[in-house]
C-alpha cells in the first residue's frame, strides 16, 4: 500500500510539470506583447510593454522564456486578470471558496440519492422504479447543462422567485461585507452557521440551490447507471446467495453483503464525477450568475485574458489531479486488489 | 469478446462496403463535375463533403455487419429510436437547402438570415415558425442549418481524434516500456483538465470560431480513443494469431494494421459514437458561453447564446420567451440522446455481457 501511494504521489509533480508546459506551448501561439500581459501585476504597467518583453526576455529563446514564467508561477504569480481586476492568483483564492461550497452541495445529494436509486433499481429488477430510473438515466444523458440550467432559471426565479442568480441577496451581502461577520471558512452558508445568523445561511443556500439543481440531475444519471449494474453484478454472487441461504434478512444482505463490494466501482466514478462538476460549474455558475471561478474563467475567456485564463485552467488541473490521486488511493484502500497490480 | 468480433470480421462481406463506398465517391464526383450553379446549391462548405462520405462509410459499416447483429438491433426498441433519431437528423443535413432555403443571393447560406435589429426575440409567427432570437435571426433556420455543423464539427473532430489516438494508442500498446509509459503521461496531462475547461482555455488562446472549437475539442478528445486502444492492443497482443503472425515473418507494421487493430477496433467505434454526443454538447456549450462560431452563424449553441439576455422575460410574464431555449434545447437534446443510444446498441451487439446494464 505504501509503495503504492508513493508511487501515486511521484506522478502528482509530473502531471503538473507537464500541465504548465502545455499551457506554455498553448501561449506560444501569442504575440510577445499579448505574453507580456502574463508579467504585469498592476494595471499601471500596461503602458509599459515594451520595456516587459525586454526585461523579462520574451523575444529570447522558448526554454529561457519558459524558465522564466516557471519562476514566476513558482512564486504564485500568475500575472494581473483584468476580468476580476486583481492578480490572477488572488483572484483564485477570492473564487474558488465559492465554487468549492457549491460543489459540495451538488456532490452530497447526487452520491446519496444516485446510491439510493441505484440500489432500488438493482434490487427490484425489471419493476417500476428500475424502469423508472433507466428511463430517467437515459434520458438524462442528453440534456444539455446549459439549457437545463436556463429552465431552472426560467421557472425558479422568473417565475417562482424561488432562487435568485448570484450569491447573495443586497442586505445579506452588506452584512456580510460589515466588520461583525467573520469569514472563518470562506464557505458562506458554514460562515453564517458559525457566526449566529441563520438568515444569512437561509439566504446563502437560496442562492446555491438553483445552479445546484441544474448539475445535481445531469451527473446523476451517471451514478444510478453504474451503482445499478454493479449492483447487479454483485447480487448475482455466490456469497450473496450463501447471505442468503443461511437465513438473513434481506436488508442485511443488500446493505452489508452486496452494497459494499458494488461500491468499489462507485468510488472511481466520484472521482469522475467530481472532475464533471469541475468542468459542469463553468455554464452553471454563468447562467446563475453565481461568483465562482467557473463564470470568472468563462468570462476571462470571453474577454481574452489570458492570464485569467491560463491560471484558471491549472488551477482546476491542479485540484482534478489531486482529486484524482485522492479516489485512486480510496480505490486501493477498498479494493486489495488493485494494489498487486 | 474477441471470438465474437473475430466472428464479425471473418463474416463481414466487404464487396457490399466497397459498392456502397464507391456509389458515394461517384456521387460526390458527380456533385463537384456538375454546373457550378448545382455545385454551389448542394455543397455549401468544403467539410461539407468530407463529413457526407464519413457518414456513407458509417452507414457501410452497418449495413456490413451480419444480419444477425441487425436482427437482434431490431428487437431492442430503443436501438430503433437512437437509429431512427439519427436517420433524421442525418436527413435534415442533407436537405437543409430544401427545408430552410438560403435567400437568393446571399454568399454564405451558414449565416442566418435576419429581417431587422429588433433587440427582443419575437414569438412562432408565418415566415418564422419557430420564431426569432434576439436581433431577429430565425430560429427555424438557424436549427436545420445547424445539424450541418453539429455534423461537421462531430465530423471533423471524431477523425481528428480517432486519427492520434489510433497512431499514438497503437505504439503505445504495441510497442510498450519506455514509449508507452511516455505517451501514457501525456494523455495524463490532457486527462488532467475537464474537457470543457481545456476547451475554453484553448479557444481563449487561439481566439473565437468554429475551426478552433473544434481543434480544441479534438485535444480534449484524443487521449481517451489512445488510452482505449493501448488497452485493447495490450490484451490483444498475447493472443496467439498474433504470435502466429509474427512466427510467420510478419513486420510490426503488418502485424498492427492487420491483425492487431481490426481486432481492437469495435470498441473504439461503440466510443465514437458515444463521443459524437458528447462532442456536438461541447461545441454547443462554447457557442453558448460566445466563445464558438462568430453571431449569427448557424449553430445550436449560438441560437441560445443570442437571446441569452431575455431568457427571464418581462415582469409577470417570465416564460415569453420560451421558444429561443426549448427549441434548440428540444434540437441538442435529441441529437445527443440518438448517438447515445446508438452507441448502446452498437455495445450491446459488440458485448453481450453488457446488454441491460444501461
Amino acid at each position: 500500500m505504501t509503495t503504492f501511494v508513493a508511487r501515486r504521489l511521484l506522478l502528482l509533480p509530473l502531471v503538473a510539470f507537464g500541465v504548465t508546459i502545455l499551457i506554455f506551448a498553448l501561449l506560444q501561439f501569442l504575440t510577445p506583447a499579448q505574453r507580456a500581459a502574463l508579467f504585469v501585476t498592476d494595471p499601471r504597467q500596461l503602458s509599459q510593454i515594451d520595456a516587459i518583453i525586454r526585461k523579462y526576455g520574451l523575444d529570447k529563446p522558448v526554454h529561457v522564456q519558459y524558465w522564466t514564467w516557471l519562476k514566476q508561477l513558482a512564486q504564485g504569480d500568475l500575472g494581473w486578470s483584468q476580468t476580476a481586476r486583481m492578480p490572477t492568483s488572488t483572484a483564485l483564492a477570492t473564487f474558488f471558496p465559492a465554487t468549492l461550497e457549491l460543489t459540495i452541495y451538488i456532490f452530497i445529494p447526487v452520491v446519496l440519492i444516485g446510491l439510493w436509486l441505484g440500489t432500488k433499481a438493482a434490487v427490484r429488477k425489471d419493476q417500476f422504479v428500475d424502469h423508472f430510473s433507466r428511463f430517467f438515466a437515459i434520458s438524462l444523458r442528453g440534456l444539455p447543462s446549459f439549457v437545463w440550467g436556463l429552465i431552472v432559471l426560467m421557472v425558479f426565479y422568473g417565475w417562482l422567485n424561488w432562487f435568485p442568480p448570484g450569491r447573495l441577496s443586497l442586505d445579506a451581502d452588506l452584512f456580510v461585507k460589515s466588520p461583525e461577520f467573520h469569514r472563518y471558512t470562506r464557505l458562506m452558508t458554514v460562515d453564517a452557521l458559525l457566526n449566529g445568523q441563520p438568515w444569512i445561511f437561509v439566504d446563502a443556500l437560496r442562492h446555491i440551490v438553483g445552479p445546484a439543481m441544474t448539475l445535481v440531475l445531469v451527473e446523476m444519471a451517471l451514478i444510478v447507471r453504474i451503482t445499478r449494474s454493479s449492483m447487479l453484478e454483485v447480487l448475482r454472487q455466490d456469497y450473496v446467495r450463501t447471505a442468503r441461504a443461511k437465513g438473513l434478512a434481506e436488508p442485511v444482505v443488500i446493505n452489508r453483503h452486496a452494497r459494499k463490494n458494488a461500491l468499489i466501482p462507485v468510488v472511481t466514478l466520484t472521482s469522475l464525477i467530481f472532475v464533471g462538476l469541475l468542468g459542469g460549474v463553468v455554464l452553471a455558475e454563468t447562467i446563475f450568475n453565481y461568483p465562482g471561478i467557473g463564470k470568472w474563467g468563462a468570462e476571462a475567456a470571453v474577454q481574452l485574458d489570458i492570464p485569467g485564463v491560463t491560471g484558471f485552467g491549472m488551477f482546476i488541473a491542479l485540484v482534478t489531479v489531486v482529486g484524482n490521486l485522492a479516489a485512486d488511493i480510496l480505490y486501493a484502500a477498498i479494493d486489495p486488489r488493485i494494489r498487486l497490480q | 469478446m474477441i471470438s465474437v468480433i473475430r466472428l464479425t470480421l471473418s463474416r463481414t462481406t466487404s464487396p457490399r462496403l466497397l459498392r456502397v463506398t464507391g456509389v458515394a465517391l461517384i456521387a460526390s464526383l458527380a456533385v463537384l463535375a456538375a454546373a457550378p450553379v448545382v455545385r454551389v446549391r448542394v455543397i455549401q462548405h468544403p467539410l461539407d463533403v468530407a463529413a457526407f462520405l464519413l457518414l456513407v462509410v458509417a452507414v457501410g459499416v452497418f449495413w456490413s455487419l451480419p444480419s444477425d447483429f441487425t436482427r437482434r438491433m431490431k428487437r431492442n426498441p430503443l436501438s430503433i429510436a437512437g437509429f431512427v433519431i439519427v436517420i433524421g437528423f442525418v436527413s435534415v443535413a442533407a436537405l437543409a437547402p430544401v427545408l430552410a432555403s438560403p435567400q437568393p443571393g446571399t454568399r454564405d447560406p451558414y449565416l442566418i438570415p435576419h429581417e431587422g435589429f429588433l433587440p427582443d426575440p419575437q414569438p412562432p409567427r408565418l415566415g418564422h415558425p419557430l420564431g426569432t432570437t434576439g436581433r431577429q435571426y430565425d430560429i427555424f433556420y438557424g436549427l436545420v442549418w445547424g445539424t450541418r455543423t453539429a455534423f461537421r464539427v462531430a465530423a471533423v473532430v471524431v477523425t481528428i481524434s480517432i486519427v492520434v489516438g489510433l497512431v499514438l494508442g497503437s505504439i503505445a500498446g504495441y510497442y510498450g516500456k519506455r514509449l508507452d509509459e511516455v505517451i501514457m503521461r501525456v494523455t495524463d496531462i490532457f486527462l488532467a483538465f475537464p474537457s470543457l475547461v481545456l476547451a475554453v482555455v484553448i479557444t481563449a488562446v487561439l481566439g473565437k470560431g468554429l475551426d478552433k472549437v473544434m481543434i480544441a475539442i479534438a485535444a480534449v478528445g484524443w487521449p481517451v480513443y489512445a488510452r482505449l486502444l493501448r488497452g485493447e492492443i495490450l490484451s490483444v497482443k498475447q493472443r496467439d494469431y498474433v504470435e502466429a503472425a509474427r512466427a510467420a515473418g510478419a513486420g510490426d507494421l503488418r502485424i498492427i494494421a492487420q491483425h492487431v487493430i481490426p481486432n481492437t477496433i469495435y470498441p473504439f467505434l461503440v466510443y465514437a459514437a458515444f463521443d459524437t454526443g458528447v462532442i456536438v454538447l461541447v461545441a454547443a456549450a462554447l457557442s453558448f458561453l460566445g466563445l464558438g462560431a462568430e453571431i449569427g452563424y448557424a449553430d445550436w449553441g449560438q441560437l441560445i447564446n443570442m437571446s441569452r439576455s431575455w431568457i427571464l422575460g418581462l415582469p409577470g410574464n417570465p416564460f415569453v420567451y420560451w421558444y429561443t431555449v426549448v427549441f434548440p434545447g428540444i434540437v441538442i437534446f435529441l441529437f445527443v440522446l440518438g448517438w447515445n443510444l446508438l452507441g448502446d446498441a452498437f455495445r450491446d451487439i459488440l458485448d453481450p455481457r453488457l446488454r441491460g446494464s444501461t
